[in-house]
């Protein structure tokens, strides 16, 4: 495969946390193509989110290589190749639904028209219309996770990368949710990286899915999804969806339990960075 | 909100029922602790606001006058105080948050600057400002923004740092500026600690300014006047009492527009709001 058939390549990638204490990652490598929507699971500690932010630029790797697009992670970022949903809508309380999702395009010095049209258009494709000029506190959680959603998508960035976007909500919001991702994931033809606890989540909505193991967080083993495109809810109550599950419960099986430390990842990144 | 005016009335009357009827009960009994109670110690409510519309001096202009246009004269300082410790404050803060290098050395001494009595510092900025040019109430406004500044800095620095993680993650995942982060994310995080500050600051810029015309004699202000009845306190205590009525009356004045600049300014979920 040639380079610029992948979005996203990790050569041997390793994370170590404090003085070698704590190692998050060991030896991570992974291609995402062009249009996949690849998910990383696993257990808490297992490195899944920091993965996702080495990919993004936003923790630096110990060592290996990070190639987004083409070049390094750090580039991509500066030329705004992601767009980040996480797990907590992170809205900006003192700016309307309309603001918040044009906030990325004010970073881009878009004029006011432009953004303007832009922020109807992911208005109407996360269907929220009517909902413009409501602050995110008037919002329910799977309608600000939507907000989110459009914020990232808002300027076209290459690579989605999701962090447990509705491991928030209920499980009715989040298979609505689900399907909404899929379609709006169809219709932009864009590529996604989704971490996540929940296997059928997992199976349900992606091309393929990575799974990783604690201490040190590393790659089980990868499951190719085949079930057939789009997905629908009927989805979920073919067999192949239930082997596939399966599948992946096997592996995770495979990783061990999980570890007793108590320390999550979160914590882990809030300690590194002093946050 | 008419029944916040009711509970407005409610207290004003209960707090003026309680100093009468202490007073009526003191004087009866003749209670000496802890002061000896009579109309020199503690005048008539009625008395202090009668005085106000009495002439201050034979033939001259009402007391009401005289302090409404002294408590002007102290608004302008106070204003201005306010307005220059304010800035400086944040200043302070915006360039304290984003150097714990900064912060750890510096941090100390502006602790120290507060431990230092008002009274000691004044005759010094005095000194200092005086004869340049300046109109002599300005070193009153510094004295004022001495005490304004403190409350501003030390709120800035904890709003800015209260900005969410995951919302700074994102700032980054933008490749925004520190600039950017600044005002599009920390400043309007930091909002409402801000105005917590101001709250404090308004009032407190005023007491720097009734206490800053001390040692820089000027007598146009409450500070004059407060200096002046002073001296006349056993001929007609109500003056005091009066002056000391309006210079609250002031602070409060200045509260109020503080609390009127956040309802307009911040805009947060309704538990939020400081």
């Amino acid at each position: 495969m040639s380079e610029n058939e992948v979005v996203v390549s990790l050569r041997n990638v390793t994370k170590e946390f404090g003085k070698g204490d704590v190692v998050a990652v060991r030896s991570i490598d992974l291609e995402v193509r062009p249009g996949e929507l690849v998910s990383l699971i696993g257990p808490s500690g297992c490195g899944k989110s920091t993965l996702l932010r080495i990919v993004g630029d936003l923790i630096e790797p110990s060592e290996g290589e990070v190639i987004v697009n083409g070049k390094p992670a750090h580039q991509a970022r500066l030329d705004r190749d992601y767009g980040i949903v996480f797990q907590d809508a992170v809205l900006y309380d003192w700016r309307t639904v309309a603001k918040n999702i044009g906030l990325p395009l004010e970073m881009l010095g878009w004029d006011r028209r432009r953004r303007a049209e832009r922020v109807r258009e992911m208005i109407e494709l996360v269907e929220l219309g009517g909902f413009e000029d409501h602050h995110p506190w008037q919002l329910s959680g799977g309608m600000q996770q939507r907000v989110s959603i459009a914020r990232a998508l808002s300027f076209d960035p290459a690579l989605l990368l999701m962090d447990e976007p509705f491991g928030a909500l209920d499980e009715m919001t989040r298979e609505r949710l689900n399907m909404e991702l899929l379609r709006i994931w169809e219709r932009s033809g864009g590529t996604i990286i989704f971490v996540t606890h929940s296997i059928s989540e997992a199976v349900f909505l992606s091309t393929r899915v990575v799974v990783m193991s604690p201490r040190p967080g590393q790659i089980t083993g990868i499951v190719d999804i085949d079930l057939p495109q789009p997905r629908e809810a009927a989805t979920r109550e073919y067999p192949r969806f239930f082997e596939l599950v399966t599948e992946v419960r096997e592996l995770l099986r495979q990783g061990g339990p999980e570890p007793p430390e108590p320390a999550t990842e979160e914590e882990l990144i809030v300690a590194e960075e002093g946050l | 909100m008419l029944r916040r005016g009711l509970v407005f009335f409610g207290v004003l009357a209960g707090l003026w029922g309680l100093w009468e009827a202490y007073k009526n009960a003191a004087e009866a009994v003749g209670l000496t602790w802890p002061f000896p109670v009579n109309d020199r110690t503690l005048p008539h409510i009625h008395d202090i606001i009668g005085q106000l519309f009495e002439p201050s001096r034979r033939n001259g202009p009402l007391l009401i006058e005289v302090l409404g246009d002294a408590a002007l004269f102290t608004a302008k300082e106070a204003f201005v105080g306010f307005l220059l410790g304010a800035s400086v404050g944040f200043a302070l803060g915006v360039v304290l948050v984003h150097s714990n290098l900064l912060q750890r050395g510096f941090m100390p001494y502006i602790v120290a600057s507060q431990t230092v009595p008002i009274l000691a510092v004044a005759p010094m900025v005095v000194v200092w400002l005086g004869g340049r040019g300046l109109p002599d109430w300005f070193s009153v406004s510094v004295i004022a923004a001495y005490l304004t500044f403190f409350p501003v800095t030390i709120n800035t620095l904890r709003g800015l740092q209260s900005a969410d993680p995951q919302a700074l993650e994102l700032m980054r995942s933008y490749a925004a500026s520190s600039w950017r982060i600044l005002w599009k994310l920390r400043v309007p995080a930091a909002l409402p600690y801000l105005f917590a500050a101001f709250k404090v600051s308004a009032t407190a810029s005023i007491v720097g300014a009734i206490i800053g015309e001390l040692p820089a004699s000027i007598q146009g202000g409450l500070g004059g006047a407060i200096l002046n009845f002073n001296q006349y306190y056993a001929s007609s205590p109500p003056s005091l009492w009066a002056t000391n009525l309006i210079a609250a009356m002031l602070g409060i004045a200045f509260f109020v527009a503080v609390v009127g600049a956040e309802r307009l300014v911040v805009r947060r979920a309704p538990e939020h709001v400081a």
